[in-house]
């Protein structure tokens, strides 16, 4: 039994590797960018819209929202990042109900692989707000002494997100294939409900944390540039 | 439980693409949607507030025209009335005096009818109760009753005043016609001898006599010469009553009418 379908390899040659976590990504990736291109290739303006449209906007604006409570002004900059990254997180793990599928974020390639994008969004997005400098000073802060905090402060979310997804996702597929050994009938059924569940809150989770990580960096950003225009006024 | 660095990589490019990929064909066309229809509905709503404020605009303005028309009809209604009014009285006051004028000319004519009613009346009744009268005495009379007259006549002759007698006497003697002698019945020959007798008392004996009957006087005698007449009748009685009362009558009336 595979842990994570990384160790299921199709071809390899020194370095690369094309395994089943990369393949099912693709996968997901084409059922997304398909399905929305098939969606939005009749959008309509009138008052009726069919009811792909309505879902899709219903998606694109509770994400839009969820980006604005959390406390970003502008959440239409953001939706790119936090909007793929929980629409992709919970489309791999909703196909768990097809039998024989290994969700991509069982595999911790995949999780780190998203943590080290959130880990890198962070930054970009502070800097793309309130300039290079300005936002390294924000690890300085209050004082000097935390920044060896925040920068452990900074590895230590990026892991907890990456181990929190993988850990979730693997313990599902887990625990079905172990009842699958013990009682195929039923139970596994169950459980694949309960791992759908799992799997869309932790899309949740992952995704408002990267927001509020973002939010935290733009607001600190924000809050010290309304701070030095006070100053120069 | 192992990392595979590369599985790692290809996941952050693939992510990345999904990202560049989810942008282009699911949240920029989503949200331009969204945004066009919001602004759809912000130009419809505008468009309808629009309409309202014109709608308002409108209503006002025909109230206005309403409230105008109501009181350019209350005027015209209130001149209307007033001149009906004027027009009216104007019309009674013509009628009251036209009213007036016939009642007065029916009054005129009223009186006029019951005086003419009251005098053709008084002068029926009279002739009634004259002719009733004459008729009544007519029946009464008969010779005996002529004979009581022949002697009140002959008295009548003897009692003669002295005037009288002379007026008499000198009647008689300008004429030489005989003295006429009426009465209602033929006389006897007794009283036509003590009528002359009587007569030659006042004239002599050489006197003519005609002695003449007369139905119209109901019962009496009449003694005529010329320009001197002594008579005693019941009809010369009734005609001066009826004479009488005629000119009571008329003075009644002329005062009445006065």
């Amino acid at each position: 039994m595979n842990l994570t379908p990384d160790q299921t390899i199709f071809w390899s040659n020194g370095f690369i590797t094309i395994n089943l976590t990369i393949v099912t990504t693709w996968g997901v990736m084409l059922f997304m960018v398909i399905g929305a291109i098939l969606i939005t290739r009749k959008l309509k303006t009138t008052h009726k819209i069919s009811r792909w449209q309505c879902i899709l906007e219903m998606i694109v604006t509770g994400i839009n929202e969820q980006i604005k409570e959390v406390g970003l002004e502008n959440p239409e900059q953001y939706i790119g990042f936090i909007g793929t990254l929980f629409l992709f997180i919970a489309m791999c793990n909703f196909w768990i109900v097809l039998p024989w599928y290994q969700p991509p974020t069982g595999s911790l390639s995949t999780t780190a692989a998203l943590a080290i994008a959130v880990f890198l969004a962070v930054p970009f997005f502070g800097i793309q707000k309130s300039g290079f400098f300005a936002y390294l000073k924000t690890y300085i802060k209050p004082t000097f002494i935390m920044l060896p905090f925040n920068i452990i402060s900074e590895l230590s979310r990026t892991l907890a997100l990456a181990i929190r997804l993988f850990g979730n996702i693997m313990s599902g597929g887990m625990i079905i294939a172990i009842l699958l050994s013990i009682s195929p009938l039923f139970i596994p059924i169950v459980m694949k409900a309960l791992g759908l569940l799992t799997g869309m809150v932790q899309a949740y989770i992952f995704s408002i944390l990267a927001t509020v990580y973002i939010a935290a960096a733009v607001q600190e950003s924000i809050k010290k540039k309304k701070l030095v225009n006070k100053s120069t006024n | 439980m192992q990392i595979n660095w590369f599985t790692v990589i290809a996941q952050i490019v693939n992510f990345l693409v999904l990202v560049w990929l989810m942008k282009k064909y699911l949240y920029k066309p989503i949200l331009a949607a969204i945004d066009e229809r919001e602004k759809k509905i912000a130009a419809e709503l505008a468009d309808a507030k629009s309409k309202m404020t014109e709608a308002k605009k409108e209503q006002d303005e025909f109230q206005q025209k309403n409230n105008d028309f109501d009181k350019h009809k209350k005027k015209l209604m209130d001149q209307a009335t007033s001149d009906a009014d004027k027009e009216r009285e104007k019309l009674l006051d013509t009628a009251k005096k036209e009213a007036a004028g016939v009642k007065e000319k029916l009054e005129a004519a009223s009186k006029e009818l019951q005086e003419n009613l009251s005098d053709e009346i008084s002068k029926k009744t009279q002739d009634e109760v004259f002719a009733i009268a004459k008729k009544a005495l007519a029946e009464l009379a008969s010779t005996d009753l002529e004979e009581q007259f022949v002697h009140v006549f002959i008295r009548k002759i003897k009692a003669i005043t002295d005037k009288d007698k002379k007026q008499f006497i000198g009647a008689f003697h300008s004429d030489s016609a005989p003295i006429a002698v009426k009465s209602a019945f033929d006389l006897a020959e007794k009283d036509q001898k003590g009528i002359r007798s009587a007569i030659a008392d006042i004239l002599g004996d050489d006197v003519k006599y005609e002695f003449k009957t007369d139905p119209k006087m109901i019962s009496g005698i009449e003694l005529a010469a010329k320009g001197y007449k002594l008579s005693w009748s019941l009809a010369a009685y009734v005609n001066s009553l009826e004479k009488s009362v005629a000119t009571t009558i008329n003075k009644t009336h002329q005062a009445v009418k006065q």
